[in-house]
């Protein structure tokens, strides 16, 4: 029994398409059995929503009169980059504001930067645009201060290198004072544990293996219809995983893009982690068309069988020793509590799974109404590739 | 029976320099329990509080506060949660001592805020990536 890409688009333009979320369809095979609901179910829905610092977007401004080769140009005084054409620019997540002071006075509040910019616009907010340039006989305008809203934008196209991280470590501090990471404040002596993933809901925590998810998919992204255009940063297929094929640690990557004109403002969020800086929150849904068993088989992982690594953000992750601590299911992960070094760990995460959830619910809602329809990936993601590191060959101190 | 409230107040100036919480604890027998406070003679203040007593002399004290230029509001104004700004991440869970703002259900793993838990400790707003808690102190 199979199916294909055709054939479940033909049942989505139809009307007729039997969709279930990932949680659904944990219930839903356990009741029917995989082959029966193999031939019933033909798409699920993934999701998962947390920060995801590698996003940005491509904006075009449009030009001004006199024209104008904008070098240098600052939104809401966060400033993008300009090394392309003319107006084009490209804001990143991560990117300060001008004079913020930082972690200058420890920990830094980081209160707005590109990833809220990024917010602001898809909310359809006034920004205010200032840029410089050296002025040319072409271009000859030197400096602009106006506000535009995303209308006024020619382009807003979110191009995101690395989101949808297929797992993720655990974070917990072994050291005797409160460090601040990206992964939330956490508390000394082992007194607090952050994880960051949907688990059972995670796109790639559902196709494991990529045997669906490829560059060329179509997904969705903060609402709007976009679609992997590459493998992401740091994919590295090549990871320890459990005999699920689900790996233990990061492993896959997704690059993703999609137009910010399209997005709904409750799923494209800035960030302000303490004493680290800023980042963007989005929600990702990606369709697992279920064209076998197996594919069916592996969208009914649960938390139960998915392990996430625990690492101490104090010393091992930032010295990069490779220890870690121990593994703990997302099951045990989510009921706030574990045993760590023979101590109870308060358990917390910087991902959403409520968030996740009514995103694998608005995308079945689109698939069932026939508005999304799925796409045949292009070139499948590396499945045997790792990652390297970085060596320091300069004068050494 | 006693009952307990939670109040806010704010002093103008003008009331800076009365005893009014010896009046409260004094002239209608209640508990009191400050979670927040800057009252400074000449300056305006605040007043963040739970108060315990026999519900006549609630009413008694609060009719008593009504006479002066004090604002009263009544609940949590110490401690802010902006239900629209949380993603329901759940980072200020473990950050939270008195499980106010807690999951409301393991199923929807939905965020809830409970003002009358809230302490008014404030180590959820840094906590918060999203600017959900806020405080105007």
């Amino acid at each position: 029994m199979s199916k294909t890409y055709q054939s479940i688009n033909e049942k989505i333009a139809a009307g007729k398409a039997v969709v279930l979320t990932a949680e659904e369809v944990i219930a839903y095979v356990d009741r029917k059995g995989l082959e029966a609901a193999a031939k019933e179910v033909d798409v699920v829905t993934t999701a998962t929503f947390g920060p995801m610092c590698s996003s940005g977007c491509f904006l075009n401004f449009g030009h001004s009169k006199p024209k104008m080769r904008i070098t240098e140009a600052w939104i809401n005084d966060v400033q993008a980059y300009c090394g392309i054409a003319a107006v084009d620019v490209y804001l990143g997540a991560t990117q300060l504001r001008h004079n913020d002071p930082a972690n200058m006075y420890h920990p830094g509040e980081f209160r707005y930067g590109g990833g809220h910019v990024i917010e602001d616009l898809v909310a359809g907010k006034k920004v205010q645009l200032f840029a410089l340039s050296y002025g040319t006989d072409d271009y000859p305008r030197r400096e602009i201060r106006t506000m535009v809203d995303i209308n006024d934008l020619n382009q807003a196209v979110m191009v995101n290198p690395r989101n949808c991280y297929q797992n993720y470590n655990v974070a917990v501090n072994l050291s005797d004072k409160r460090i601040y990471t990206y992964m939330g404040i956490l508390k000394a002596r082992l007194r607090s544990m952050t994880y960051c993933s949907a688990g059972q809901l995670s796109p790639l925590l559902n196709d494991p293996l990529y045997q669906t998810i490829g560059v060329g998919t179509t997904v969705w992204l903060a609402g709007a219809r976009g679609l992997v255009y590459s493998q992401g940063t740091q994919h590295a297929s090549l990871v320890e995983r459990g005999e699920n094929g689900v790996p233990v640690e990061g492993a896959g990557t997704l690059a993703l893009s999609a137009n910010m004109k399209e997005m709904l403002p409750e799923f494209v969020r800035g960030a302000s982690f303490r004493g680290y800086g800023v980042s963007l929150a989005l929600g990702v849904g990606i369709p697992i068309p279920i064209l076998n068993a197996e594919i069916l088989r592996r969208t009914t992982v649960r938390d139960a069988d998915i392990f996430a690594t625990v690492v101490d953000y104090s010393e091992d992750y930032p010295q990069k020793t490779g220890n870690t601590l121990g593994r703990f299911t997302y099951e045990q992960l989510r009921s706030g509590e574990v045993e760590l070094l023979g101590k109870k760990v308060p358990v917390t995460s910087m991902s959403s799974y409520n968030k996740a959830l009514r995103i694998c619910e608005l995308l079945k809602a689109e698939i069932q109404a026939g508005r999304f329809l799925l796409s045949e990936p292009s070139q499948p993601l590396p499945a045997a590739q790792g990652m390297q590191g970085l060596q320091s060959v300069g004068p050494q101190r | 029976m006693n009952i307990t409230k939670k109040l806010y107040l704010y002093f103008p100036k003008s009331e800076t320099e009365k005893p009014i919480v010896y009046k409260l604890v004094k002239d209608f027998n209640l508990v009191i329990n400050i979670f927040r406070a800057k009252v400074t003679p000449e300056e305006e203040g605040y007043l963040s509080l739970d108060v315990t007593g026999e519900a006549a002399d609630i009413d008694r004290a609060l009719a008593y506060l009504a006479t002066l230029e004090v604002n009263i509001h009544a609940g949590n104004k110490g401690l802010h949660w902006d239900k629209e700004r949380c993603t329901h991440c759940g980072a200020c869970v473990v950050h939270c001592p008195t499980a106010a703002l807690a999951f409301a259900d393991a199923v929807s793993r939905r965020l809830a805020f409970d003002e009358d838990l809230c302490v008014e400790c404030h180590a959820c707003i840094p906590a918060c990536p999203f600017g959900a808690c806020t405080s105007s102190f």
